[in-house]
């Protein structure tokens, strides 16, 4: 399995573990921690774990929202304001969600080059 | 290069970290907030009404049952049980709500809302609303029962708070970035307190100071009468007062401060008011008697009221809950039925406090210098220092107004009296109600009550139908309590209270009917002082002539009053206007609208043109013809509107009638036809860019998120008829909160609705979900349950168990 896809994958499993003790803020430690240990190259050390994060963010909140219709998505959407746009708001959900954990990925990379070169 | 990156990298982590995890203006923690796992997608559900939870505390097993409506059933073997119940589960689906009031009634908003709520808290301090609920706590604490029942409620709502997970917070609470506190007795007092604001805070007599100061008495007397001329009172006219033996304070000789006030503290919506009415069983198309109750509030979600049914073995009652206090407030058992509208005494006076130096530690009152205490209120402030008040108190309450505070002078004051001070064990009488069974048990559970003072309506299985005026009322003289009040003079103070079985009343009257609808309770010849602060004019006449009209009353009749749209203010003063109005100038638009209204059959129905015409006409030509009232940095309150209609009719050439930024001297017909035209012109400005104006669409009736009306959060163009002076008293943001009709049948068969839903989670179709059934005049059948094991009509039982 390539580096990419293994980054990909513990991001995902390390951010659903992580979430079930630690805030929404668990996705950062979960994209800084494999950061540390998978490193990846150039544009690939934020938009791997951004993706991954994007689609579980984006894929749970649908999977919520689905359940009771999107009634609350909707006013969501319409306070925040996003049109009432419920596939926006679910877009900007993982956006935000993957944004965060790639910053924190980069923050990792550049510490797991600390580590190796010292 | 490498640290420059790593510590660059590390920065902007920690920036992203902190911008999405801070609340930035009215924007939430916006990763905090959408983030599935906590955020607000995790309230995308209704709330798990099955299964079994264990609660701290409890001695048995509680069974609650859900209807369709989601109302709780709760089946309890004792009282404590039943209180945790109420507590946990009003908890469950209203947390928010129920803690934010309170917040509300502390003073409390600066907390969670920032600076902006600074100057509500304040006032809130200043008004004594903390006072007056240690006070209440006091009295509550005499009775050992209240307080057990207390207790309990309260640890029902913390047990709920403690098993909650930030995931689980209500969406309020994440939106706004903070967290529930435990709930103390206290805040059931507060709430009380806030109810107590809501109904009897309001008073005029700053207000009129400055209108006898400007007007002079003559003036003042015409306009401000103490009766209309018109008066169909609560308690009937022709009732014998003699059983009253107690004295009448007498007048005593003093002055009137003419202080020139700038502005006041904020008054409650001045149509809070109510409808309740009970037939006789002979009167009644079934033999048993029929009660109603309406209440009118501000139309919130999550809704004021909460349905639920109460039930031990030894009683069972159901009906609307307040969240926040025990039992039934507007409801019914196995036995009576009980509900309350306004009373709107005038239970509120202000002293001017002279002291003697600016330290303010003391007063002057008969002809010595008096301590007073101070209460130190620190008002927390999100982010920011907490704001220190110091409230200085007199014997007559917290100097409210002083220079820190819309007051005038360094050494001077305005110190309020107010029944809300004085603390009762308010709670007591619905917990008595709950239990009652017959008229006895009524009147020994409403003999506790001092305020917000309601009219009692009481309608029991045993045939009796009654009605009660209670609070506690200052017993006070003539003209007592008007204007302000010189402090220092000790003739001034409230001398005594009107003893409580001398408060107006009625039972079983010949007439077959009692009814209130926040009228003038009693004609003059009630022997106590009552001073006309605002009585309702019009609802009442409706439903006394309804009632007086027909021999037989049926539950469809009680539908078709609670929802009447007769305009009868319309319909007294439209008719003088035709009379008088001279036409001849109006061009072909405005003859339209003239016409449209001339046609009118004064019933305020949703698709109409003329209750559109008549409300802009209206409120114009009450604007104008009160512009003297307009004044910079004097707060003046503008006369009445059945006075006002009275001084058009009646007086049409009065001064009043004047305006004056013009030359000319206007009369009430010149008022007619330019306030006429403007409304012409503004209808059909209107008309150009919304269509037709249909009295639904132009009042635009909506039911807000008591956070401002968040938009998101709110109902909007809701079709429903009425104005806030017909009986279905549906006004623009203000209506019937809850109605229900109960039949007194062995047990009550009830119905109710309320502009809401049981649910106070935006995310569930209960939030909203009986809004367009009750605009449309529609009830649901509230199953009153007998027997817990029987499950017809339950959508879901869950069981509340002792923690082992």
């Amino acid at each position: 399995m390539n580096r990419t896809l293994l980054n990909f994958i513990a991001t995902i499993l390390l951010a659903l573990i992580l979430s079930q003790f630690f805030p929404w803020w668990s996705v950062m430690i979960a994209a800084f921690v494999t950061s540390l240990f998978l490193n990846l190259d150039r544009m690939a050390v934020f938009f791997v774990p951004f993706v991954a994060i994007f689609l579980f963010w984006a894929v749970y909140a649908f999977w919520l929202g689905n359940s009771n219709d999107f009634v609350l998505s909707k006013k969501i959407a319409v306070l925040l304001p996003l049109g009432g746009n419920v596939l926006l708001l679910i877009l900007v959900t993982g956006l935000i969600g993957g944004f965060a954990a790639g910053v924190a990925a980069i923050f990792g990379k550049q510490c797991s080059l600390l580590v190796k070169r010292s | 290069m490498k640290y420059l990156k790593l510590v660059s990298t590390f920065l902007l982590t920690i920036v992203v970290f902190f911008v999405l995890d801070t609340k930035l203006g009215s924007i939430p923690p916006i990763g905090k907030f959408l983030s599935p796992n906590q955020g607000v997608w995790q309230n995308e559900q209704d709330e798990t009404i099955s299964g079994t939870i264990q609660i701290d505390g409890l001695k048995n097993e509680v069974t609650i049952h859900y209807d369709e409506h989601l109302i709780p059933h709760i089946f309890a073997q004792n009282d404590e049980d039943l209180y945790r119940a109420q507590g946990y589960i009003t908890a469950k689906h209203r947390l928010w709500q129920l803690e934010f009031q309170t917040f509300a009634a502390a003073g409390r908003l600066s907390e969670i809302v920032g600076e902006k709520a600074l100057e509500y808290d304040r006032e809130a301090r200043r008004r004594g609303m903390g006072f007056g609920a240690d006070n209440a706590i006091e009295k509550m604490k005499e009775d050992p029962k209240t307080l057990a029942y207390l207790e309990a409620y309260k640890e029902g709502i913390n047990s709920y708070i403690n098993q909650l997970t930030v995931a689980n917070y209500p969406v309020e609470y994440k939106l706004l970035d903070y967290k529930p506190e435990p709930w103390t007795v206290k805040k059931t007092a507060l709430l009380l307190m806030y109810m107590t604001k809501m109904l009897a805070g309001r008073d005029h007599d700053l207000e009129y100071t400055n209108t006898l100061r400007k007007f002079g008495k003559d003036r003042f007397d015409l306009l401000f009468p103490d009766f209309f001329d018109v008066n169909d009172p609560i308690i009937p006219k022709d009732t014998d007062w003699g059983f009253i033996d107690s004295e009448i304070t007498e007048t005593p000789q003093s002055e009137i401060p003419l202080d020139s006030i700038a502005a006041t503290i904020e008054k409650p919506n001045p149509h809070n008011g109510s409808n309740n009415w009970a037939v006789s069983g002979d009167k009644s198309y079934s033999g048993h008697p029929i009660l109603a109750n309406d209440p009118h509030l501000g139309l919130n979600l999550p809704s004021i009221w909460f349905v639920m049914q109460l039930s031990t073995p030894q009683h069972n009652s159901f009906g609307a809950t307040l969240p926040g206090a025990l039992g039934i407030i507007s409801g019914f058992n196995t036995h009576i039925a009980w509900g309350e509208t306004n009373a709107t005494r005038d239970v509120v006076d202000w002293y001017k406090i002279e002291f003697k130096d600016t330290s303010k530690k003391q007063y002057k009152y008969d002809g010595t210098w008096k301590n007073t205490s101070v209460r130190v209120e620190e008002i927390k402030i999100r982010n920011q220092k907490p704001y220190i008040d110091s409230v200085y108190y007199t014997h007559h309450g917290p100097v409210t107004y002083d220079e820190t505070f819309k007051g005038n002078g360094q050494k001077e004051g305005y110190a309020m009296r107010w029944v809300g001070h004085i603390g009762g064990n308010n709670q007591r009488t619905f917990l008595e109600l709950n239990e009652g069974k017959n008229y006895h048990d009524y009147l020994n559970a409403i003999k506790h009550y001092t305020a917000p003072a309601q009219n009692f309506v009481f309608a029991s299985t045993d045939g009796d139908i009654a009605l009660w005026i209670q609070g506690q009322f200052p017993n006070k003289w003539k003209g007592q309590g008007k204007f302000l009040m010189d402090g220092s003079n000790p003739d001034n103070d409230w001398q005594s209270f009107i003893p409580q079985e001398f408060n107006a009343h009625i039972k079983n009257p010949e007439r077959g009917f009692v009814s209130s609808a926040n009228q003038h309770p009693v004609d003059a010849s009630y022997p106590f002082y009552v001073f006309n602060d605002g009585y309702e004019t019009y609802r009442n006449r409706i439903i006394n002539d309804f009632f007086r009209s027909k021999e037989k009353i049926t539950i469809q009749d009680f539908k078709d009053l609670q929802n009447n749209n007769f305009n009868l203010k319309a319909s007294e003063l439209l008719p003088t206007i035709f009379e008088n109005m001279d036409t001849s100038s109006l061009n072909s638009d405005e003859q339209e609208v003239y016409q449209q209204i001339k046609s009118w059959n004064f019933y305020s129905d949703i698709n109409q043109l003329a209750p559109s015409i008549w409300e802009t006409w209206w409120n114009k030509l009450f604007d104008i013809t009160w512009d003297e009232f307009d004044v910079e940095n004097v707060a003046l309150d503008k006369p009445f509107t059945y006075q006002t209609i009275f001084m058009l009719k009646n007086h049409p050439n009065d001064a009043f009638m004047d305006i004056q930024s013009t030359p000319d001297k206007e009369t009430a017909n010149d008022l007619f036809l330019i306030t006429f035209k403007e409304t012409a012109k503004e209808l059909k400005q209107w008309e150009s860019e919304h269509g037709d104006y249909k009295w639904s669409d132009y009042k635009a009736t909506f039911v807000g998120h008591i956070l401002q009306a968040l938009p998101a959060f709110s109902r909007f163009d809701i079709p429903i008829g009425g104005d806030y002076n017909t009986v279905n008293a549906a006004a623009k943001n203000h209506g019937p909160s809850w109605r229900m009709i109960v039949e007194m049948t062995s047990p009550p068969t009830a119905l109710g609705i309320y502009p809401g839903g049981q649910s106070g989670n935006p995310g569930s179709k209960y939030y909203d979900n009986m809004i367009d059934q009750w605009a449309a005049g529609e009830y649901i059948n509230l199953l009153f349950i007998q027997d817990q094991n029987n499950t017809e009509g339950i959508m879901a039982t869950q069981t509340l168990t002792p923690k082992q």
